[in-house]
């Protein structure tokens, strides 16, 4: 398929947008990186995703697709030669889901109090529930990989691209709050697994430098904390 | 194939028999016997959608009523991270969350498809649902839910829904001309949503602006499956405002 015919509007930073482009890859399919102007947003993808106006968004010939992790699903679907991105079994499937959608509503939100929560004790009490979480993570790993290196077993697949694309900005937290979430202690086997992940070579070249995006991290921060532009 | 339903509750001993804690419903699958479970609470539409999905697909299951608030140690095994009713049980097998477990139930059983074939017509599906869940039930949770903020979150509940309503495309059904996953998945808000609009006094579905998805709600309900789960109108309004009741409380 001609690499114009498969775009993913997005931008670098952003943990869902690197989802679409880590399937992509796995499925050996070009696809042009369509990136957004942080603070604005194109007509595009306006266009594109009029309910939400929200990054990312897959669009296939003129279809466009919306929702981080709906898209991976679709990719998988339509290019469904192997490598597979959801297990086979429908019940490995719906467990891959269920813990897809637990760092979504969970473990992203709880990272996200850490930045706001206000003085010491608040923020001791934000890390702990996001650690919290990571244990929960580690022993499902230990469930859904079956002795392989990745929550997909031997190969990446949908629950590994759905918590991986979180590591970058969990590696950030760590660095601004001098604190190690992903812990040999309580989470080695997630250790080694967010290495591998990281240089994986359908990953590799998406996930961003955790120094460039603590940079970014601080550019956003200054931009919530200003006035809204009029 | 041949379908026999024996029911063992009668409607007049319909909380006789939630407080013995089983009520059983077993249909005739015409398949090999699998032991399939569904732990729900008579009042959660999430546990509604799921059995709306088994019924649709003609599954054999057994249904535990959960005594909620006293979560059983049964529930708290089979859902450790969120304790949370709907759960189904597919060969001792758990699995939560009931938009998964439709999907599941989907993908094991693939008489009466609940998803479309096509993985764009998916991709549309799977948006919706989850476009209803957070901003059309949540919004109309939020109205039902915080004193002071009832009619700032039904406007936006019902701006939400008009959104969705566009889904319908003119067919008769969001699936098409047949029942399906974002039909099951959203089929709920025809009840609860008068339920929410009697007891706050707020206007959700508004016949004006949502003359489809008025339509919509009309003939899913009428579906002879659909409606032979509902619960009984008049509870379902009264365990409500006792829960109404319990969260505004809470709020203040």
């Amino acid at each position: 398929m001609a690499k114009s015919d498969v775009k993913v509007l997005g931008a670098w930073p952003s943990p869902f947008v690197m989802r679409p482009r880590i399937a992509l890859n796995i499925k050996s399919v070009d696809y042009e990186f369509l990136q957004e102007t942080f603070g604005s947003k194109s007509e595009l993808l306006l266009k594109s995703n009029p309910v939400h106006k929200k990054i990312p968004v897959l669009i296939h010939g003129d279809k466009p697709v919306c929702e981080s992790l709906i898209i991976v699903e679709y990719i998988d679907e339509v290019w469904s030669s192997a490598p597979s991105i959801l297990p086979s079994n429908p019940y490995d499937r719906a467990t891959a889901r269920f813990w897809a959608s637990y760092v979504d509503e969970k473990l992203f939100p709880s990272m996200k109090e850490i930045v706001s929560a206000d003085g010491e004790e608040a923020k001791k009490a934000a890390i702990q529930v996001v650690v919290d979480g990571l244990v929960l993570l580690e022993d499902a790993y230990a469930k859904c990989s079956k002795g392989g290196k990745f929550f997909g077993g031997e190969q990446i697949g949908y629950l590994d691209i759905a918590f991986g694309s979180y590591v970058g900005w969990l590696r950030v937290t760590e660095k601004f709050n001098q604190v190690k979430l992903l812990d040999e202690a309580k989470t080695p086997g997630l250790v080694k697994w967010a290495e591998a992940f990281c240089a994986h070579p359908a990953v590799k070249d998406v996930m961003p430098e955790t120094d460039k995006l603590a940079e970014f991290a601080k550019v956003l921060a200054k931009a919530r904390a200003a006035p809204p532009p009029k | 194939m041949m379908r026999r339903r024996v029911e063992i509750v009668c409607s007049h001993a319909y909380y006789s028999c939630i407080k013995i804690g089983i009520y059983t419903t077993w249909w005739k699958a015409g398949m090999a016997e699998e032991s399939v479970k569904l732990l729900g609470y008579w009042a959660s539409p999430f546990a509604l959608r799921v059995h709306w999905a088994l019924k649709l697909k003609g599954v054999l299951y057994e249904y535990m009523e959960e005594d909620l608030p006293n979560k059983s140690t049964l529930l708290l095994r089979y859902n450790p991270v969120h304790k949370k009713i709907p759960v189904l049980v597919h060969n001792d097998k758990p699995l939560a969350e009931s938009l998964l477990i439709i999907e599941y139930i989907d993908e094991v059983w693939k008489q009466n498809p609940l998803l479309p074939d096509d993985p764009y017509e998916r991709a549309k599906a799977r948006f919706w649902v989850k476009f209803f869940d957070e901003k059309c039930a949540s919004e109309i949770m939020a109205a039902f839910s915080s004193k002071g903020k009832e009619q700032e979150k039904a406007a936006i509940a019902r701006e939400n829904l008009k959104t969705l309503e566009s889904a319908l495309q003119g067919k008769p059904f969001f699936g098409g001309e047949t029942i399906g996953f974002l039909d099951i998945a959203v089929g709920w808000i025809g009840i609860w949503a008068r339920i929410v609009e009697e007891i706050v006094d707020v206007n959700l579905i508004d016949a004006e602006t949502m003359p489809l998805l008025i339509d919509w709600s009309k003939k899913f309900l009428e579906v002879p499956i659909i409606k032979a789960s509902i619960p009984p109108w008049d509870k379902l309004l009264e365990h409500n405002k006792g829960f109404h009741k319990i969260l505004t409380v809470a709020s203040t």
